[in-house]
């Protein structure tokens, strides 16, 4: 049984907006286990990178975690000091971007960048020490050594996403959270991109979340998996078995209105309607408006949200397992 | 036998790159080389391949946006049923032609003009050609609100694309192509910023409309999944040529070319159980067509799957 790296419990953030508050993560938690891949998977707005920027506190000003708690390790980060922090991001949890096209200074050097991130975390360093790192991790991202001395312009999308990866895996942490690192490229790219990652991970033993809106990525990355839908966890469980039975009739919309390139040609299913304001607290389910057959119950709001254990280690929330 | 909607033979669009002393030429980027297909009457036609391979420029140039550097693109002219060369036409001729062939273009967000209502912005087209009196135009736009699925259309006409959502605004898109009543649609990757939940939907009302109107697709993306989807046929693009064209059932159970298989085997696949085949480079296949075939540029390797047997081995890696 390998140990419980990250363990996230209860969690609520909330913007604070001129319209009202915005529940972006609803009593969300998971935990994520050494050296397991853990997918977030959802549409656009439904909180995922809410959730990644949470874990790393780095939520804009307005941003407020209202409750739960967030464990690296057995320690508690909510509620640390910005000094404390310091020592947490990179260190124990560091992140690959969306847009590794925009994520890097474009006036300094790639190496330079990463060496300032080393420097900061590990001041005992030479420099020699440092560029021997650097240059070990572009060995594994598959970069030349000398994509450290040009600038990011000088690079492509995909080699800049590659040094993304080297500069999030710079000061050895703990988590590795990849906010979808591939929606910016091409296929080819994106193909190679997770490639790379999958290695990285089997090689160094990481624990990643790995956060997309396809379910396709999500299938070939991850061993766990959690579906979002309106800032709550609506199924969670082995990937495996979420994509042969899926509980939550949100999870079987989404599997079925995925176009694939094997298989039988098949009739695809749409959603409908549009995810919720997330501004006031509403009760009962979030998901019955768009729901193709809703249960009376969950049609009249008098089930509260909560995740169930529907099979062994397989949740879902008790609202519309029954649904569609 | 269906007639074809449009043939294109041998289109050409090359860029110069000019610089230093007097803006001399320095080279030529071959952005769309040799590109030759037919698409039938009611079918769709996808052309895939990746970023930078030249989809968008065959694109532009068919809509006449962007001069072809060569070739020939002959279009059914729906009044005499006959195909006619595009170059033959004078400048009215040009305008109406211009009402047949549309375009919807990948952004939403950035094709529609943000000061304008979404009724001015659907009429346009029909000011410009000058077609009915106002008040046929404004029954034109609320129709053709209805069919793409914004309803009440009394709600939409008044607002702003600000207000409207990512899946709304692209069904104005929609909306200002088919208000033209165009035979030929030509769609840039017009899914690729949906989210999926709404991509779906956007995609069988275009079906849809293709079943109703008698509509005919050129499909770009690079998402063989959302091609298969979408068209009858495929065709595979890379460096400014198409290397591969087939059925879609045929294209993807039956991939030739090693490009159209490298392609194929880098999409993501969503089911964890499968194991997406890994496709080392092969040109055996591939070189004894070029063999058998020394003269032609597209070999037909049977049942209309074309093969091109250009050297590809220096470029494709």
């Amino acid at each position: 049984m390998s140990k419980e790296v990250l363990v996230v419990d209860g969690l609520n953030m909330h913007y604070e907006t001129l319209d009202g508050l915005v529940q972006a993560v609803k009593d969300v938690s998971f935990t994520l286990k050494q050296g397991e891949s853990f997918g977030l998977v959802g549409e656009s707005g439904c909180g995922k990178t809410s959730v990644a920027m949470s874990l790393l506190q780095l939520q804009p000003d307005n941003a407020k975690i209202s409750s739960g708690s967030i464990k690296l390790d057995g320690i508690e980060l909510v509620g640390m000091t910005e000094k404390e922090l310091r020592t947490v991001r990179w260190d124990g949890i560091s992140i690959v971007f969306q847009g590794a096209m925009n994520a890097w200074n474009p006036v300094a050097k790639i190496g330079e960048q990463i060496r300032e991130a080393i420097r900061e975390h590990r001041p005992d360093n030479s420099k020699d020490e440092n560029t021997e790192k650097i240059t070990e991790l572009f060995n594994i991202v598959g970069l030349d050594s000398s994509v450290m001395d040009r600038y990011p312009h000088e690079l492509s999308g995909g080699m800049k996403q590659r040094a993304m990866i080297a500069l999030a895996l710079s000061c050895d942490p703990k988590v590795v959270i990849a906010d979808e690192p591939t929606t910016a490229l091409d296929v080819v790219i994106q193909d190679q991109i997770l490639k790379e990652l999958k290695k990285v991970q089997e090689l160094l033993g990481l624990s990643l979340i790995y956060i997309s809106h396809d379910i396709a990525v999500i299938a070939e990355m991850t061993n766990n998996m959690a579906v979002m839908y309106a800032g709550s966890i609506v199924e969670l469980g082995p990937t495996k078995d979420v994509f042969s039975k899926p509980k939550h009739a949100y999870t079987r919309l989404l599997l079925e209105s995925t176009p694939s390139v094997v298989g039988e040609k098949k009739k695809l299913r749409s959603l409908d309607g549009e995810p919720p304001s997330l501004i006031d607290e509403k009760k009962g389910c979030s998901f019955s408006p768009r729901c193709p057959a809703p249960s009376k119950e969950c049609k009249n709001q008098e089930l509260e949200m909560k995740l169930i254990e529907v099979v062994k280690g397989h949740y879902a929330d008790q609202c519309c397992v029954e649904c569609g | 036998m269906s007639k074809n909607i449009i043939e294109v033979k041998n289109l050409e669009k090359y860029y110069e790159i000019s610089g230093g002393f007097f803006s001399r030429t320095k080279g030529v980027v071959k952005a769309v080389d040799d590109v030759s297909f037919e698409i039938p009457v009611g079918e769709s036609l996808g052309l895939v391949g990746q970023s930078g391979c030249g989809k968008t420029t065959t694109a532009r140039s068919l809509c006449l946006l962007d001069p072809k550097t060569n070739g020939e693109i002959n279009f059914l002219n729906p009044e005499t049923q006959k195909l006619e060369s595009i170059d033959d036409l004078d400048d009215i001729e040009l305008k109406n032609f211009r009402r047949n062939i549309q375009m919807i273009f990948q952004d939403p967000y950035e094709s529609l003009n943000p000061r304008w209502t979404i009724k001015d912005i659907i009429l346009e087209p029909l000011n410009i050609h000058n077609i009915g009196n106002l008040a046929d135009r404004e029954e034109a736009v609320k129709e053709i609100l209805k069919t793409v699925g914004l309803t009440p259309p009394e709600n939409y006409m008044p607002r702003y694309p600000h207000e409207l959502s990512g899946g709304q605004r692209q069904r104005v898109s929609i909306a200002r192509t088919l208000i033209m009543k165009p035979k030929f649609v030509v769609c840039d990757e017009p899914t690729s910023m949906l989210d999926v939940s709404i991509r779906i939907s956007i995609m069988d009302l275009m079906l849809n409309l293709a079943k109703d109107l008698g509509i005919s697709y050129l499909y770009i993306t690079h998402d063989l999944a959302v091609a298969r989807y979408m068209c009858n046929r495929i065709a595979v693009m890379f460096n400014g040529k198409i290397v591969e064209i087939a059925e879609t059932e045929k294209l993807l159970s039956n991939p030739v070319h090693p490009y159209t298989k490298r392609l194929i085997s880098s999409i993501p696949v969503p089911d964890p159980k499968y194991n997406r085949v890994e496709y080392d480079l092969n040109y055996d296949e591939l070189d004894e067509i070029i063999k058998n075939n020394p003269d032609k540029k597209m070999v037909d390797i049977g049942g209309e799957h074309f093969i091109a047997t250009h050297d590809v081995k220096d470029i494709l890696y």
